[in-house]
Formats: structure tokens, C-alpha cells, sequence
């Protein structure tokens, strides 16, 4: 769950050379040909497909104006996903630590179902759903707000399909904090939107900007989900992976990999960005 | 400010943590309270303070009725077995959090607050580590620095749950003894919690020995060593060595062994009675005495410390412990004794229960009845 934060608790090596656990080679060695077969491997292959078009067509492919367009709802609809996602998910993981309800154990089942569930049903489901004549649209439609077929529709699905990273990272951190803390606050005198304001959600602050940008990375390559409730007009619902598609159809493969590798590119900027400030962050907690 | 405990009972689902607990703590007092694990002692400090709240009875500080008052408005200073010091925050931060989240209108402006945490920095002096972060520190250090937070807000009264519990042994007496300074200087009214019997002997004003959900007894800790209501109070308060045995007259025995009570004590017929004795209240001779027939085998031999423990065990007759005694180590060396060696134990004074729940009997036998020097080890 937490491989970002658990990396970083105490555990060091003693001299180099000399190691009490063994099999430290075998694994390391098991675990970099992996990284390198199911990731590293088709990741270089998409760089290489663009690395004989060269930088003019290049950067006229990721620049082309539609192609543009579509970052731009990208972004703006991800942002959006994920934090609303940051305040549900930081909610829905408050609620499933912090009270005890009846069917607690199926709620907390059911935050995984996004996860489960294949996402172009849930792209279709919610559509249905969000269409004008559906049950959630007729509502929406009263207030004359079109969901389905609109950018609007784009939020909607990519917060379905990411909300689990914010509730699965927020949750264990919640749990692991000492209600003594809690209650030190309260005996010198802080209220409770003061405890949650300066002990609680400091304490919670890494994990949550590591659920919202998991959220936001997630939502920048959502595609299945997207595709059926954006309505896919040029200019205004279009998103990245779909333009990828579109390339892909046209047989441009050289295309579709110069606007992938965008995107890869700006996902690895701000995972790694997340993991440098939360390193940051938690050396302070822990004294290193 | 004194603080009155009437009544207080608590229960956790169907588990009595605290049974109509009653205790007087006088203004300006520093109180152990001593017990073994799950006795509720934490839960009646964490009642106290207003952390949980009691199922009967009422709190009253200073005569004043406390028990409906949250914490928040009890104006209790804590501080938690575990430091449960705020981890994101310096140590200065973590000093100035009380005085930080004061109301508006009621707080002290920034520089006020600045000059009471270095001056709190500088009580507990741990001035030079103002900008470090806990993590940073080491558990004594971690200690000091929740114990100037519970003080910053002045309180009149300071409550420890295991305040030294998990430090080692030389920071622990440090701190006791610094506990100690704080205390006269500051004249605050300070309850701890801890298991740890020399702790609250060596600290405590009075002492507080609770079991089960109970208070045993509360005395100051010399009488509390000396004269222990209760065979939980001495069972609980250093080694006891007993002896239990069938009464008939003066007369008490069980198989091969033998105590013949001194003038006085109370006579019974066919009771059993059990004899309770101190290490230091036994002496160890190489042939029985006239009063005493107690026969013991030396089982080990300790020689760290100001004198010689010997711990003994029965020879023809039983006891549920080990038996323990100390010698000088003048006697160690002129006896010599070695692992094996049989010998016989003397009591010159003893602590009779002759019934469960009963406050003892306390009995000396005078020297005229000690007998002859030459036996003497």
C-alpha cells in the first residue's frame, strides 16, 4: 500500500558487504528483470517508435491544435477528479476509520470496486446513468446541468475510477495515528477543528497528496471510463488517450507514441516530484 | 489544589475497571499510584483528568465539582506514558501549542509566548534543542519536553500515567529526582501513575496501592513498607517470605517445620495462619533457634548490591516461593556459605494473617527469646 512511506521508516544496513538478510542479490535480481520486461522494456520501445520521426514532425504532432485542446480538458478534468477525490476520499477514509456502523466491512469493500470493475462498464454504466433521460441526468437536467456528453461527464468518470488511491493511501495512515496525540491537543486547551486542523491532518497530509496525485496520474491515462460519457467533440471533449486512439486508428503509430510518451513524461515528472517533497516531509517525522 | 476522588466506579463492557474508588489528595501533594497491569490505576488518572469519563461517582478539585467539565476545560496539565509529543512540530512549537490555540482575546501576544517557551525550555534545560524535531531527540529528552508542555499552561494540577516507564535506569532517577525539584518549586498537586514500587516510595508523598479496581491502601511510603494492611500490600511492595502453617496455641507448624509465637500474640486452635516476614526481618543461623525450627537450603547466591541475597528454599516442608535474605557481606565472608548448604532461619519479627482480607497481626520475639549467640551465623 504504503510503498513510498514504509521505504522511509528505519530499517538501515550495517557495513556494505555484509548483509543479515539473505537472498538480497536473487530478489534484487528477480525484481529488476521484471521492472525491466513489464515496464522499462515497452516504455523504450514507445520512445524508440519516435525516435525516427524527428524533433520538427515531433513537435508538430503534440502540438497540433486538437491535440492541444485535449490536454487542456485533460488536465482541468483530472485536476478537478482528484480533488474532489482528495475531499471524498479523505472523508470516506475518516468515516471507515474513525466510526464503527452497521455494514461498515461492505463499505469499505465496496471503495474497491472501481478498481474491480472493467472501465468501460463503469464508462457505460455511468453514462446510462448521466444521460439526460437517466436517473441521475433527469435531476442534473432540472437545473438545466448536461452532464453526459460534456466535460462535466469527464470529471464525473475519472473520479469513479480513481477514487480508491485517495481512501487506500489516506486510510492505514489514519489508522496508525495515537489518539494520544489527540488527546494531549485537547487537555492544553484546542478544540476539536483545531486538533483535526494542526495534529490530524498533518499527520494525514503526505498520504493525501500521495492519493491525489496517484488520482490525477490515473485520470490522465483513463481512457475506457472517459470515452463513453465525453461525447468526444474535437475541441472540447476530447482527451489525451483518446487522441492516442484516433492516431492509432489512422495507422500513425509514430503519432500516437510522440503524444503518449507526452503524457508519460508529465506523469513521471509528478510522481517523482510527490515521492521528493513526501521524502522531504517524513525525513522531519522520522529524524533522518 | 486539592483533589477529592468519591465514589468513582467505571466499566469497560462487562470488565469493572474501577470499583467505588475513593481517594483524598491534599493541595500540594505529589500521589503514586501503584498497582500491577489492568488494577486501573491509568483509568483513574485518565478519569481524573477528564480523558474518560466515570460511570458513578464525582471529581472535585478543590471542592469544586468537576466531574461534567471536559477536559479541555479542567485546565489539567498530562503527560502521556508514550511523550505523545506532536511529531511534525519543532520542539519549541510543541512547547507553545497550548498557549498557541488559546482563544484569540485570551491569548498572550507572539513575543509573550516566545519568552514562555524559552523560559519553559530553559526549566526543563533542553533550551539549545528549541528548533529540533522529537524524532530527533532521546526518550529523557522527549520526556522533558512533554512535561514543559503540560506545564505551559500553568496548571495547578499535573497528572503522569508511567511517566518513567520506558526509560532506562539512570535517565529514570535523573528524572525522578528532577520530578522532585519541580515539584516543591512549583507547588503544584501531582498524581503519577506507575508499577514500579520504588518509584512511588521514592517519589511519592503519599502512596496509593490499588489491585483490582481498588485502592488496598494509601499511606505514606514508609508506613506503607512497614505496616501493610493487606497481604497484597506486602506481597506487592518488595519479597515477603511467608510461612503457613496450622496454629495450635502458640504453636504454629507445618511438617517439619516450626514457629512458636512470642508472649502475647493471639492464641488460636486449629487454624491455619500464615507468617509474613521481610528479608531483613529473618536471620540465618547454622542450628535452630528455641522460638523457630525453619529449615532451608541455600538455592542461589547473589552478591551484587550493598549486601548478599541468599535465596533459600524449604527443606521438609513447602512454601509457594522462594524464601529471600540478606547478609552482610562481613557475614558472607566469615560464613562462606556455598550453593547446598542447609540452614536455619530466625525471625525476630513477623506479620500474622489469620484470614483472608484480614489487617495482620505484627509480632516480635525479645531478645531473651533469640537464642544462643554461638549459633549465630
Amino acid at each position: 500500500m504504503n510503498r513510498s512511506l514504509s521505504g522511509l521508516l528505519p530499517g538501515r544496513s550495517s557495513q556494505p558487504g555484509k548483509r543479515v538478510l539473505p537472498g538480497f542479490a536473487l530478489s534484487l535480481g528477480v525484481s529488476l528483470f521484471f521492472i525491466s520486461i513489464v515496464l522499462l522494456l515497452p516504455l523504450t520501445g514507445l520512445i524508440m517508435q519516435t525516435a525516427d520521426m524527428g524533433w520538427e514532425r515531433y513537435w508538430a504532432v503534440v502540438t497540433d491544435e486538437r491535440v492541444i485542446a485535449s490536454y487542456k480538458v485533460t488536465l482541468w478534468a483530472a485536476a478537478l477528479a482528484s480533488i474532489i477525490n482528495g475531499l471524498v476520499g479523505l472523508l470516506l477514509a475518516w468515516v471507515l476509520v474513525r466510526y464503527d456502523f452497521p455494514g461498515k466491512r461492505i463499505m469499505d469493500a465496496l471503495i474497491d470496486l472501481p478498481f474491480a470493475l472493467p472501465t468501460a462498464v463503469a464508462g457505460i454504466t455511468l453514462t446510462a446513468l448521466f444521460a439526460a433521460d437517466g436517473w441521475y441526468g433527469q435531476i442534473f437536467s432540472l437545473f438545466d446541468i448536461k452532464v453526459a456528453f460534456t466535460p462535466l461527464g469527464i470529471i464525473v468518470a475519472m473520479s469513479f475510477t480513481s477514487l480508491p488511491f485517495v481512501v487506500r493511501t489516506v486510510q492505514p495512515v489514519l489508522e496508525d495515528l495515537a489518539p494520544e496525540d489527540e488527546e494531549a491537543a485537547v487537555s492544553l486547551g484546542a478544540t476539536d477543528w483545531t486538533v483535526f486542523r494542526r495534529i490530524l491532518f498533518p499527520a494525514m497530509w503526505p498520504a493525501l497528496m500521495t492519493g491525489v496525485a496517484l488520482s490525477f496520474t490515473r485520470s490522465l491515462g483513463e481512457f475506457g471510463a472517459v470515452i463513453f460519457i465525453a461525447g468526444n467533440m474535437p475541441y472540447v471533449s476530447e482527451i489525451i488517450s483518446l487522441m492516442i486512439f484516433v492516431r492509432l486508428q489512422e495507422f500513425d503509430h509514430a503519432a500516437a507514441s510522440a503524444i503518449a510518451s507526452v503524457v508519460l513524461i508529465a506523469s513521471l515528472i509528478l510522481l517523482l516530484g510527490i515521492n521528493l517533497w513526501q521524502a522531504r516531509y517524513l525525513r522531519r517525522l522520522h529524524g533522518r | 489544589m486539592s483533589i477529592s476522588i468519591e465514589g468513582i466506579t467505571k466499566h469497560f463492557g462487562s470488565f469493572q475497571a474501577l470499583k467505588d474508588v475513593s481517594l483524598d489528595i491534599p493541595d500540594g501533594q505529589l500521589v503514586g499510584l501503584l498497582g500491577p497491569s489492568g488494577s486501573g490505576k491509568t483509568t483513574l488518572l485518565r478519569i481524573i483528568a477528564g480523558l474518560e469519563t466515570a460511570d458513578g461517582g464525582r471529581i472535585l478539585f478543590h471542592g469544586e465539582d468537576v466531574t461534567g467539565l471536559h477536559v479541555r476545560e479542567r485546565k489539567v496539565g498530562f503527560v502521556f506514558q508514550h511523550y505523545a509529543l506532536f511529531r511534525h512540530m519543532t520542539v519549541a512549537q510543541n512547547v507553545a501549542f497550548g498557549l498557541e490555540v488559546m482563544p484569540a482575546k485570551e491569548r498572550p501576544p507572539a513575543a509573550e509566548i516566545r519568552k514562555r517557551v524559552d523560559m519553559l525550555l530553559e526549566m526543563v534545560q533542553l533550551g539549545q534543542l528549541a528548533d529540533r524535531f522529537p524524532a530527533q531527540l532521546s526518550g529523557g529528552q522527549k520526556q522533558r519536553i512533554a512535561l514543559a508542555r503540560a506545564l505551559s499552561m500553568k496548571p495547578q494540577i499535573l497528572l503522569l500515567d508511567e511517566p518513567f516507564g520506558a526509560l532506562d535506569a539512570k535517565v529514570r532517577k535523573d528524572l525522578r529526582r528532577w520530578l522532585r525539584a519541580l515539584h516543591s518549586e512549583f507547588h503544584f498537586t501531582s498524581v503519577f501513575v506507575t508499577h514500579d514500587q520504588e518509584e512511588a516510595l521514592e517519589l511519592s508523598d503519599q502512596v496509593a496501592v490499588m489491585s483490582a479496581g481498588r485502592i488496598e491502601q494509601v499511606d505514606r511510603p514508609q508506613q506503607l513498607y512497614a505496616e501493610p494492611s493487606s497481604q497484597f500490600v506486602f506481597d506487592f511492595l518488595g519479597h515477603v517470605n511467608v510461612f503457613a502453617g496450622q496454629q495450635n496455641g502458640t504453636l504454629l507448624n507445618q511438617d517439619d517445620a516450626w514457629v512458636r509465637l512470642p508472649v502475647g500474640a493471639a492464641e488460636r486452635v486449629g487454624q491455619t495462619a500464615q507468617l509474613y516476614m521481610r528479608p531483613h526481618e529473618l536471620t540465618l543461623q547454622s542450628a535452630p533457634a528455641a522460638h523457630a525450627h525453619l529449615p532451608l537450603c541455600i538455592e542461589s547466591i547473589s552478591l551484587v548490591g550493598a549486601e548478599v541475597r541468599l535465596e533459600l528454599s524449604a527443606r521438609g516442608w513447602a512454601t509457594a516461593e522462594h524464601w529471600e535474605v540478606g547478609i552482610t557481606h562481613t557475614q558472607f565472608n566469615s560464613w562462606q556459605p556455598a550453593r547446598g548448604d542447609h540452614c536455619f532461619a530466625v525471625p525476630r519479627v513477623a506479620h500474622v494473617f489469620q484470614a483472608e482480607g484480614q489487617a495482620p497481626e505484627t509480632i516480635r520475639w525479645q531478645s531473651g527469646e533469640l537464642d544462643d549467640p554461638a549459633a549465630m551465623i
